[in-house]
């Protein structure tokens, strides 16, 4: 690990009071920069915790085979293949399109982090009209994004025109009823903690890409107002830029791990 | 440090500079692995090979958005271990939390 605290004058045999005066950046990065990492990595945690709690959930349920249970329908006995739980569209009800739909919404954000990108690449060249472009495009991916897991939720709640019939024990007798779509205590596609699971960490993300929107909405403002142009930096385009690329890297997570594997 | 040093002095370019090109490639890398994803998830049927594939190319994705977009490789060494070191850790209780849960499936039995 080569940046320790010295500076390129001091020699190693004598005490270096310079060091110990503050304003030395050992991570060559400053102070807002260094902060919003150390918050991405507490959020990562946070993050991880809940897809750690899928990886546990997940493998204590068997999973779906084909020669066990037959024909694939929805049950909850067993983990069900995402392909068949995410296969809608909106406008076109009764197609069957797997992952179709997650996958456009991976292109939005991954396009959005692009731009984000790119208006970060503009503020080094101070040049305000392309920070604005693109800082306005990212704001246009996210609320697309965040239109798409709208719709998302909504068909995930209100379930398919069948239903699924599950058999409970009441009163000690078996007795047999149809479910909708998914709650946090009824799920017709698998067993209650998959969806349980589904709402709380695409939650949890589209609630960061909300706080993500709304900090680049405040950027896009600031620079349209010229207030870093009088800063003479546009950091604070990195610093958002970094929070919205954290975003699309957890999506990057749960897509795989939700909704491929 | 030296951020703070050039107030008010920083030259105006609306020239795009040479990292342009390397976002771009980067967006075809991460969309082409997506792609690639999709079609192995068709093609291939649920194995313990078809999960590597995907947890394999889903970390060359993040390596990409880390390294590239967010900088990271190109900063301090300090810092890439100081961000890197931690989720090291991470990785290790999210596979021995998967094992952990195989055992309460086969307890459940």
């Amino acid at each position: 690990m080569a940046a320790t605290v010295t500076t390129e004058s001091s020699s190693t045999a004598t005490f270096d009071r310079r060091s110990w005066m503050g304003g030395i950046e050992p991570m060559k990065a400053s102070y807002g920069k260094l902060m919003m990492w150390f918050f991405l990595i507490s959020d990562t945690f946070t993050f991880s915790a809940l897809l750690v709690t899928y990886g546990l959930i997940r493998f204590s349920f068997p999973a779906y085979d084909p020669a066990i249970y037959g024909a694939f329908k929805f049950s909850n006995e067993y983990w069900p293949t995402p392909d068949k739980v995410y296969n809608a569209l909106p406008f076109l009800h009764g197609l069957d399109a797997p992952l179709i739909f997650v996958g456009i919404m991976t292109f939005i954000l991954i396009f959005s982090s692009v731009t984000m990108v790119l208006a970060v690449e503009a503020g080094h060249r101070m040049d305000r009209a392309d920070v604005e472009k693109y800082m306005l495009w990212t704001i246009v991916g996210g609320i697309a994004f965040l239109g798409c897991q709208a719709w998302e939720w909504s068909h995930f709640i209100h379930g398919t025109e069948q239903g699924t019939i599950i058999k409970e024990i009441i009163g000690g007798q078996t007795v047999s009823r149809t479910i909708f779509g998914a709650s946090l205590v009824e799920n017709q596609y698998g067993p209650p903690a998959f969806a349980d699971l589904f709402f709380f960490i695409t939650g949890f993300h589209g609630t960061h890409v909300l706080s993500g929107v709304v900090l680049n909405i405040l950027i896009f403002y600031r620079t349209s107002f010229g207030l870093y142009d009088t800063r003479g930096n546009y950091e604070m385009v990195e610093k958002v830029g970094l929070y919205w690329h954290f975003v699309d890297l957890v999506w990057v997570f749960v897509f795989t791990f939700f909704y491929l594997v | 440090m030296a951020k703070h040093q050039h107030n008010n002095t920083a030259v105006v370019s609306h020239e795009p500079s040479s990292q342009v090109k390397t976002i771009w490639k980067v967006f075809f890398i991460l969309l082409g692995i997506t792609v690639f994803e999709f079609i192995i998830a068709f093609v291939l049927q649920p194995s313990y090979l078809k999960t590597s594939i995907f947890v394999g190319l889903t970390i060359v994705k993040a390596a990409y958005i880390v390294g590239e977009f967010m900088h990271l490789k190109h900063e301090a060494k300090s810092l890439f271990w100081a961000i890197l070191l931690p989720v090291i850790f991470v990785v290790w209780l999210l596979l021995a939390l998967m094992l952990e849960g195989g055992h309460i499936f086969t307890d459940r039995l």
